[in-house]
């Protein structure tokens, strides 16, 4: 008789796949944690961990250059996400639970369309389309980066909202109807405060995606109109410097809120954007 | 009582037409604002992009309104200059090669990896699955650039890999990883695994268990199953996904900038260069167009075999 | 109950779908419906009824014919602006707004004040007895308290006419029953004209003052439960409300009743109940408890072979086959069996009871 015990028999078990997996988080997130890490070294290395110091922190917080750059994403961001989401929001209600009709293929590919064509192709659109604007305007304030952020967002902030929109019971907004309100009241009273969940999802997806947008934002902007992550970009020489580490680090804290707060929103739904 | 009526064909009642149009043109005007301004933002410059690989480019940039198929010519053949013999354009097409390359290599090192992590996160159970699904949305939309600053830390001369080897004994003199295509290839197959990952966890999430019980009970040993029961089932994840990571790969920009420096362009830093200081503009928007053509059959590729595996969009 | 006209359907139909592939749910359909009355419209699931309530209410729009109120053409009137109130089949009571809120929702679009709003909310929850789920969320609730919420928020603003659509389906056998007898009581008590939509014939002939009975987007036959249990005008009517026993025959003869001839030369008195069918080949309709099983020596009896017996406590069915090969189900009373003469392969005979038989259309 065997003393061996074997294990009981697994249907889910594949062998390897575990190891692997597990191999796959450390790689994905060793270098992120190390960043973090360093972020928090006194010393200029990120090769020799000399000290725990939020002196580049503090660095980074005091550099104009970067106060700027932060300020411009966030206001970039706010007013892209913002006019994303109520665009994609009347969008959803426009092709969402109703039957087909003429067209709406073609609005589904319009909607779709930024996540469909290579960033840097429609960055390339974009500079050609604009520099014209801004030699006939001499207009190149911001409103050329809001805008096509607020593209690339719609989208991004129309996904959720579709989805939530998709789950909602059509009765409710007929039983509204038949209790005599108005289509504007109907969706002021019933079918807003049920996609509610579903619209701050997709106005915060919208604001993360345009906070971390590089291509689109290096190709359109004018002089001195740097966004965070452009600014990060042109930081960079041989090495990443410990002040863009602490940048990045400030960044990837904010994702993580963000990312916590989508998932609590959006309860069980995975935030598979694409 | 009559039977449905089917001998005459379909009339809409003057009040059904009316309620119809209704309901389009509110959909329309519902739709309208978003198509403004993703006509504006994104559609309707490609067309200027396609007008302009038609012309001449200027002096320092911009075009000249002279068409010519010039740019397109370009692209893979160039003239020489003393004796006006036409030559492939093996520049161009090193690049494009490349591009092809490394973007082919970055879906099957995802799959690779992706595949069992996917499979790990289907089959944990219920309150586990989704940390582990949150686990790998972390980086999904953490800033491509964060993440490419953070393998270019760990793959650089004086970086985490070449000081561990060294504080090992195992190599005196740094190994050059930084700015080779294996740097491309490590930071693109980083930062694009989770865009591999989701859509193969939604299809393996959805697989029926029930189905590799039957496997077993039928005499498939663990390797049988997986290749007859569950990857053809899971096929269009394993098609999302390689879709997923193909296409940004093929556009990227910000990873090969800067993991690959100014020599190991991929199509996307060369397409910025002709904007830039190739000063060719025509030709900047020919490559466009093209990079956009090739992932245009990528994605039709993938809407037929999504189509063909029953899966939803 | 009085015999003005409240809601008139007007040669309504309605398609659905597109050209070579079409449905016509409602096909040609005029009914009036009387002020204060309890309509029911009964009828096997996609035989219309659920359309022509949703025309009524306004969700759609007809492909012909009007929709009048009280003598008014509102086929053209959008829901919001029709005096008429659905009680859903879902219930589709609002998961975000608490229960006194939802049935304040119709005065609160209406522009009520608040006082006139929280007083009939109160008096609408007491009617239907939920005052004290004033301030639960509808989740809150079982299937049978978000029943009556639903009723009392159609309710609130006393429409005219007050549609209800399959209401009592998803409740239990019990709380159906229960909810059965106070939907009576209430239209009683509000004096509301109700158009009830059922597939269950049982729930139809214990509430309604009159029946509508629908199949395959008509109307076949309009009355009160008594007319259309006992005296279904047609072949789909006789079986779709009770049981009933078809036999082919030839009739001959003038007046209210007929001689049907069978096959076999046998034949027996039935009333005519449809007009157009009185001659020649007709259907006749007999109930099972009209049937009865006597001697096979009766004179005038038909004979028959018993062919199975189905014992059902107080009563039981005895299945039969005539000389034509037709079955025909007999209810007699257990206690009828003289001493168990009545088995299976025994030769009986089948006489009617007087009026039993009727000349059905088909």
């Amino acid at each position: 008789m065997s003393n061996k015990r074997t294990k009981p028999f697994s249907i889910k078990y594949l062998p390897g796949f575990t190891p692997v997996a597990l191999v796959c988080f450390v790689l994905l997130y060793a270098p992120i944690v190390t960043m973090v890490v360093y972020s928090f070294n006194s010393g200029q290395s990120v090769a020799l961990f000399e000290d725990f110091s939020v002196a580049w922190y503090f660095a980074a917080a005091e550099n104009e250059l970067v106060q700027e750059a932060a300020l411009r994403s966030l206001i970039i961001a706010a007013f892209a996400s913002g006019i994303a989401t109520v665009l994609a929001t009347m969008a959803a209600l426009g092709t969402t639970r109703t039957k087909n009709y003429p067209g709406r293929t073609l609005i589904y590919l319009m909607i779709n369309q930024p996540l469909m064509v290579p960033e840097v192709v429609t960055a390339v659109a974009l500079l050609i389309f604009f520099a014209s604007i801004k030699v006939a305007t001499g207009y190149s304030g911001l409103a050329y980066l809001i805008l096509a952020h607020a593209a690339f967002c719609v989208p991004f902030a129309y996904l959720p909202i579709r989805a939530r929109m998709e789950g909602m019971d059509r009765a409710l907004e007929i039983a509204a109807a038949d209790l005599y309100a108005t289509p504007w009241k109907t969706f002021r009273r019933v079918t807003l405060p049920l996609v509610a969940p579903g619209i701050a999802a997709g106005a915060m997806l919208a604001f993360v995606i345009s906070l971390d947008d590089v291509i689109i934002t290096e190709f359109v902007k004018s002089a001195g109109q740097d966004t965070l992550p452009t600014y990060m970009l042109g930081q960079l020489r041989r090495a990443v410097t410990p002040e863009v580490n602490a940048i990045s680090s400030a960044l990837l804290a904010v994702t993580v809120i963000l990312l916590t707060a989508f998932f609590l929103l959006s309860g069980r739904n995975s935030p598979v954007g694409k | 009582m009559t039977d449905t009526s089917t001998t005459n064909a379909r009339q809409l009642s003057d009040l059904e037409v009316r309620a119809e149009k209704e309901r389009v043109k509110r959909n329309w005007l519902l739709s309208m604002p978003a198509m403004i301004l993703l006509l504006l933002g994104a559609s309707g410059p490609l067309l200027i992009v396609l007008v302009y690989s038609f012309m001449t480019p200027g002096d320092y940039s911009g075009v000249i309104w002279t068409p010519t198929v010039k740019a397109w010519f370009q692209i893979f053949f160039t003239v020489d200059i003393f004796d006006d013999t036409v030559r492939l354009a093996d520049a161009h097409l090193t690049i494009f090669g490349r591009s092809l390359r490394l973007s082919l290599l970055t879906t099957l090192l995802t799959l690779i990896f992706g595949l069992p992590t996917a499979y790990f996160i289907a089959t944990r159970p219920g309150r586990q699955r989704t940390l582990w699904l949150f686990l790998i949305t972390i980086p999904f939309w953490t800033n491509l650039l964060i993440r490419t600053f953070a393998i270019l830390e760990v793959i650089r001369n004086e970086g985490l890999i070449n000081n561990f080897l060294r504080w090992l004994g195992v190599i005196d003199e740094p190994i050059q990883i930084l700015y080779t295509d294996t740097a491309v290839l490590i930071g693109m197959a980083y930062v694009y695994l989770p865009l591999m990952v989701l859509p193969l966890y939604a299809a393996i999430d959805r697989f029926d268990f029930r189905l590799v019980e039957a496997g077993y009970d039928l005499y498939a040993n663990r390797w049988q199953v997986l290749r007859r029961v569950i990857l053809p089932i899971v096929k269009p994840g394993i098609i999302a996904g390689s879709i997923l990571v193909f296409v940004p790969s093929l556009g990227a920009y910000v990873t090969p900038r800067v993991l690959g420096g100014g020599k190991n362009m991929m199509i996307g830093n060369f397409i910025e260069l002709q904007f830039g200081q190739g000063r060719n503009w025509p030709l900047g928007s020919s490559l466009s167009i093209l990079l956009l053509l090739v992932v245009a059959v990528a994605l039709l590729f993938y809407v037929r075999a999504a189509n063909r595996g029953g899966s939803d969009e | 109950m009085s015999d003005e006209v409240a809601v008139r359907a007007e040669g309504v139909s309605k398609v659905f779908g597109s050209p070579g592939n079409e449905l016509r749910a409602l096909d040609d359909v005029t009914v009036d419906i009387r002020r204060n009355e309890f309509f029911t419209l009964l009828g096997p699931s996609g035989c219309g009824k659920t359309t022509l309530l949703r025309l009524i209410a306004g969700f759609e729009t007809p492909s012909a014919g009007a929709i009048m109120l009280d003598g008014k053409d509102i086929t053209v009137d959008p829901p919001f602006k029709r005096p008429i109130n659905t009680v859903f089949q879902s219930y589709a009571l609002f998961p975000h707004l608490t229960v006194g809120q939802n049935v304040g929702f119709g005065l609160e679009m209406m522009g009520r004040s608040n006082s006139e709003i929280d007083d009939t909310v109160e008096k609408m929850l007491a009617l239907v007895q939920m005052e004290a789920m004033r301030n639960r969320l509808p989740t809150q609730l079982s299937g049978g308290q978000q029943q009556r919420v639903a009723l009392a928020r159609a309710l609130a603003p006393q429409p005219s006419v007050l549609l209800l659509d399959e209401p009592l389906s998803a409740l239990d056998l019990k709380l159906r029953k229960q909810m059965q007898i106070e939907l009576k009581r209430m239209q009683m008590e509000t004096g509301i004209t109700f158009i009830f939509v059922t597939h269950d014939q049982e729930e139809a002939l214990t509430m309604s003052d009159r029946i509508g009975v629908m199949s395959a987007g008509n109307i076949l036959q309009i009355g009160s439960p008594r007319e259309i249990y006992n005296s279904p005008q047609n072949r789909f009517v006789a079986s779709f409300i009770g049981e009933s026993n078809f036999l082919e025959g030839t009739a001959s003869g003038t007046g209210a009743k007929r001689r049907v001839a069978l096959a076999d030369g046998h034949s027996f008195e039935a009333l005519v109940a449809d007009e157009s069918v009185s001659d020649g080949k007709v259907t006749v309709a007999v109930r099972p408890e009209f049937v009865q099983v006597v001697a096979a020596d009766t004179a005038d009896a038909l004979p028959a072979t018993v062919t199975n017996i189905v014992y059902f406590g107080t009563d039981m069915h005895c299945y039969m086959s005539l000389n034509s090969g037709t079955e025909v189900v007999a209810r007699v009373s257990a206690d009828a069996d003289r001493g168990g003469a009545l088995e299976t392969g025994a030769k009986v005979g089948i006489t009617f009871a007087p009026d039993g038989p009727r000349i059905v259309g088909d």
